[in-house]
């Protein structure tokens, strides 16, 4: 299937989900190995400062109260700096302080790390001269067209109530793609204001310049539920897809226009 | 197609197509395989014939049949072990092998999800589609994802 290009893909398992990369372009095969070698060294380095499920990290260490915030590392301060922002630009429905069994909250950036990561880890990739990449770890997608002469990435927007079906394909040269939904982990997205699990919608896509403001984005909406719509169509410069949970369809006006008419697949099964 | 590289002998080093085989244990198969990591011949041609069990078709009385243990490849869906039937020097079935872990025994090891991948696989492409973004996939999920097809397509 490689057939006369030279596209090149990899993955790894990471951060407990799947990191795939492509690159496609002249950059000899060392660089390229070396590239997405630094990649996955990254996103490791990244596991062992914020997963929460290590006791010795900086972030467990931090939640327990033994670290305070000024004793943490610059990327510890600075995820927690941009989970800030997030909040306030979510209204509270991006929030790393989620609510805990026992009834209290502890501090979780789980949700904004991912983003963050990704994208810093695309930067690597990006130093390949005239090299077009796309990074996918578990459905978060950061990706550039290196050339003016490339094709688009062709990104497949999952049909959460069927996965082995597209709703959309987008057409994408830069920036990054964020799906939020229950398709493949139930529901694991709370409300923050209620901890319980949010409700109204199946899945929400958001796409724009920054992996992670579209990662954010696509959570808080999610978490917000049925009026959603409402509020994506007041993002600037981020367009959005919603699958409801009647199964119904809507999208930003920027959406609208992103969208290229699927082509006929063949049935697969 | 993806090429997997089984470092089977010289003349098996076009098999890439894991996706047509079925299970063909021979009819003089019996107890326990044991896992090589070369290739070696399991069972050499006799003086009876023996078509692969599956085949729908009628060997010829004279047919010689070879079974190959192919050893252990790597593939995207863990290690696999793999045991090829040559006929007249032409692959005629390929059986993957879980690797042994006490329970030994032919299994289509997901012929059925590898086809559906193939085709969703084959469909994305003609549809263009180069990744998916959905709801985070676990790495359990990632292998039946068509993600991950799309990404064996590509692997150097």
């Amino acid at each position: 299937m490689s057939g006369t290009d030279n596209q090149l893909a990899r993955v790894e398992f990471v951060m407990g989900m799947p990191v795939s990369i492509h690159l496609r372009g002249p950059a000899p095969e060392a660089r390229r190995q070396a590239a997405m070698e630094a990649v996955f060294a990254h996103l490791r380095a990244v596991d062992r400062t914020f997963s929460t499920y290590r006791q010795d990290s900086e972030i467990s260490r931090l939640a327990r109260g033994e670290l305070s915030v000024d004793a943490c590392s610059p990327q510890v301060r600075e995820v927690l700096d941009g989970c800030n922002q997030a909040r306030i630009a979510t209204g509270g429905y991006f929030d790393p302080m989620l609510p805990s069994a026992g009834g209290g909250r502890t501090l979780d950036p789980s949700g904004l790390v991912k983003g963050w990561a990704v994208e810093r880890a695309a930067r690597l990739l990006a130093e390949l001269d005239r090299e077009d990449y796309y990074l996918n770890a578990g459905g978060d997608i950061a990706l550039r067209c290196a050339r003016p002469d490339s094709p688009p990435w062709r990104i497949g927007i999952e049909d959460p109530r069927r996965t082995d079906r597209m709703i959309a394909i987008l057409p994408l040269r830069t920036g990054g793609v964020a799906t939020s939904g229950t398709a493949h982990r139930g529901a694991h997205i709370s409300d923050p204001r209620t901890g319980s699990p949010a409700t109204g919608l199946r899945s929400v896509t958001v796409t724009g310049p920054s992996l992670l403001w579209a990662d954010v984005y696509a959570t808080a909406a999610f978490a917000r539920g049925r009026d959603a719509p409402d509020w994506l169509a007041t993002l600037t410069g981020y367009a959005s897809l919603v699958v409801r949970e009647d199964g119904t369809l809507w999208s930003s006006t920027t959406m609208g226009r992103l969208l290229t008419e699927k082509r006929p697949t063949p049935s697969a099964a | 197609m993806r090429r997997i590289v089984m470092g089977i002998l010289s003349t098996l080093s076009t098999l890439v197509l894991l996706f047509s085989y079925h299970t063909s244990t021979g009819a003089g198969a019996s107890g326990p395989r044991t896992v090589a990591s070369t290739p070696h011949i399991v069972r050499a041609p006799s003086g009876t014939a023996s078509a692969p069990r599956g085949h729908a078709t009628r060997a010829a009385p004279t047919t010689q049949v070879t079974v190959v243990d192919g050893g252990t490849s790597q593939t995207r869906w863990g290690p696999v072990q793999v045991e090829v039937t040559l006929s007249g020097g032409r692959i005629t079935g390929v059986t993957a092998l879980q690797q042994p872990d006490g329970n030994r025994r032919d299994v289509e090891i997901n012929s059925r999800a590898i086809l559906e991948l193939r085709a969703q696989a084959l469909a994305a492409q003609s549809a263009g589609i180069d990744g998916v973004s959905g709801a985070t996939v676990t790495s359990g999920g990632y292998r039946e994802s068509l993600q991950s097809a799309l990404d064996a397509a590509h692997f150097g």
